[in-house]
């Protein structure tokens, strides 16, 4: 029983990680129809932010504010990236898709040359380097706190698209870009948004990720970028409450798979991405909310 | 020449190219300061590419002009900002959003005219939390148009809007284009010649990406030898 306690808190954790990535790429693909290959590198921006804050700042609070610093960082190099690289592009898909891979490279690079290619230990506060007991099961506390962030992250979504402006024109432009243009909206200033706010909430993945591994590496946020690209494409392209449904049905069954198939697990979740683009090849949902 | 006499839209010698293929060959015609336009051809002769083309959808050339300005090649929602209203063909209202939803994203200004367009089509008052993608057809004809009505516009560009629709609806459509166009000069791309001949002051006919007739819409309609010629469709009296 505690084994099963345990596969299920470590799977929500995963979950909710791959929900934080998966989201901002979710509505950056649903609005821009940009597949977003660096969205990786975001997440390694938001580690490293964090990381070197926390060298600042020690401590709890330390920490929080590390996250905040990690998802500034993180919006920044997403809102430049977007402005400076992707926006001249968006009329020729294909340039644009190896400007992100290149992104991707090159920002995976930059990291590796400013800190070294070796993972670093990421320093966290001692709440989180425990565990809880949980009928039996030590669960790491890091799982609750990427379960928390991710479900306040999932609110915050979710009452954005529903209830203001931007919500608005983004569940709009994910069904019709030219229409919103045509009812005299600047959808392009859409687009910088949901970069922003998938840049901000890759670098708080990012920040996540430190205490979640215990260190952190350049290439850490592009190895976990295939499962977020695995999440989209179930959830279906542009909903952020598909990508919710759908890095729950990835993280759980990733764990579970690891221990009771010996570490089937990132086999298992292809399979599950190719029965449901089978059975339901435009993801479990259609919709952005 | 009294500036009221001056077109409000001039288009000269449009010109669009799709992979080589010339759909528009030089299109040229005006759209007066009032009443309603309506530019006819039969299928695929480049109507709804000429709306496209004007509001900056797909990449022209020549010359298209308000108030002598010119507009081609400016971005689609700056146009529209600046009071060109677009009805596209086939409505594309966004089936995800309520009725009211789609009315508050179309809203140019802070003080939207929602009586007029209740007014028109009190339906879509009492259906505002229906998500739109469930409406019959001819009440997302009437979203679509809405859209465009709740705002303050220079020149209507509206595209097919009876397509598909019910007569009774048709009715509908008709009388409220009418209305709108008290109050706004409309450039109407449209098939149906019941509502042409009801609504159209001037008439622009396009064959093969030309024009090939301009004057007004009852001397085109009046003729049905010409009617025949250019539309390929008798405008008898029961044609309605």
């Amino acid at each position: 029983m505690s084994t099963l306690i345990l596969l299920t808190c470590t799977g929500l954790g995963l979950a909710a990680l791959y929900f934080l990535i998966a989201s901002g790429l979710s509505l950056v693909f649903g609005l821009a129809d940009v597949l977003n290959f660096s969205h990786g590198v975001l997440i390694s921006v938001g580690s490293y932010g964090a990381w070197w804050l926390t060298g600042q700042v020690g401590g709890g609070a330390g920490y929080a504010v590390a996250l905040v610093f990690g998802a500034i960082c993180g919006a920044l190099a997403g809102t430049i990236s977007e402005i400076v690289l992707i926006r001249p592009l968006y009329r020729r898909p294909m340039q644009q898709i190896l400007v992100t891979v290149g992104l991707s490279i090159a920002g995976v690079a930059l990291l590796d040359a400013a800190w070294g290619a070796d993972s670093r230990l990421f320093p966290r506060p001692a709440w989180l380097r425990h565990t809880t007991d949980l009928g039996g099961a030590l669960v790491p506390n890091v799982t609750f706190l990427l379960i928390a962030v991710a479900l306040v992250v999932l609110a915050m979504l979710l009452a954005m698209l529903r209830w203001t402006r931007l919500g608005l024109v983004i569940r709009a432009g994910v069904e019709d870009r030219a229409m919103v243009a045509a009812l005299g909206i600047d959808v392009r200033r859409a687009f910088t948004l949901v970069f922003t706010i998938g840049g901000a909430l890759a670098g708080l993945a990012g920040g996540l990720c430190g205490a979640y591994f215990g260190s952190i590496s350049p290439v850490q946020g592009t190895s976990l970028l295939i499962f977020a690209i695995i999440v989209v494409v179930i959830g279906g392209m542009g909903s952020v409450a598909g990508s919710a449904v759908a890095a729950l049905a990835v993280g759980l069954l990733q764990q579970f798979m690891n221990y009771y198939a010996s570490s089937m697990g990132d086999i298992c979740v292809v399979a599950l991405l190719a029965v449901v683009l089978l059975v339901r090849p435009r993801g479990l949902t259609g919709r952005t909310a | 020449m009294n500036p009221a006499d001056t077109p409000l839209l001039t288009v000269a010698d449009l010109r669009v190219d799709f992979g080589g293929t010339q759909i528009l060959q030089g299109v040229t015609f005006e759209v007066p300061r009032a009443g309603i336009t309506a530019m006819l051809g039969r299928n695929g002769v480049g109507k709804t590419t000429t709306l496209r083309a004007m509001i900056g959808e797909v990449p022209a050339t020549g010359r298209v002009e308000i108030d002598g300005r010119s507009i081609l090649g400016r971005p689609t929602h700056t146009l529209v900002a600046d009071g060109i209203g677009y009805v596209p063909e086939d409505r594309r209202v966004f089936g995800g959003l309520s009725v009211a939803e789609n009315l508050r994203l179309a809203e140019r200004t802070d003080t939207p005219d929602y009586r007029t367009a209740y007014q028109l089509f009190p339906e879509l008052k009492q259906r505002a939390r229906q998500r739109a993608g469930t409406l019959s057809g001819g009440q997302q004809q009437m979203l679509a148009l809405a859209r465009v009505l709740i705002n303050p516009n220079r020149l209507l560009l509206v595209d097919e809007p009876t397509k598909g629709l019910a007569p009774k609806v048709v009715g509908e459509v008709v009388e409220a284009l009418r209305r709108a166009a008290e109050a706004v000069p409309v450039l109407l791309v449209e098939q149906n010649l019941a509502a042409v001949r009801r609504l159209a002051d001037q008439a622009v006919v396009l064959a093969a990406g030309r024009v090939v007739w301009r004057g007004p819409g009852a001397d085109l309609l009046a003729d049905a030898d010409r009617t025949r010629t250019l539309l390929g469709v008798g405008s008898s009296k029961g044609h309605r």
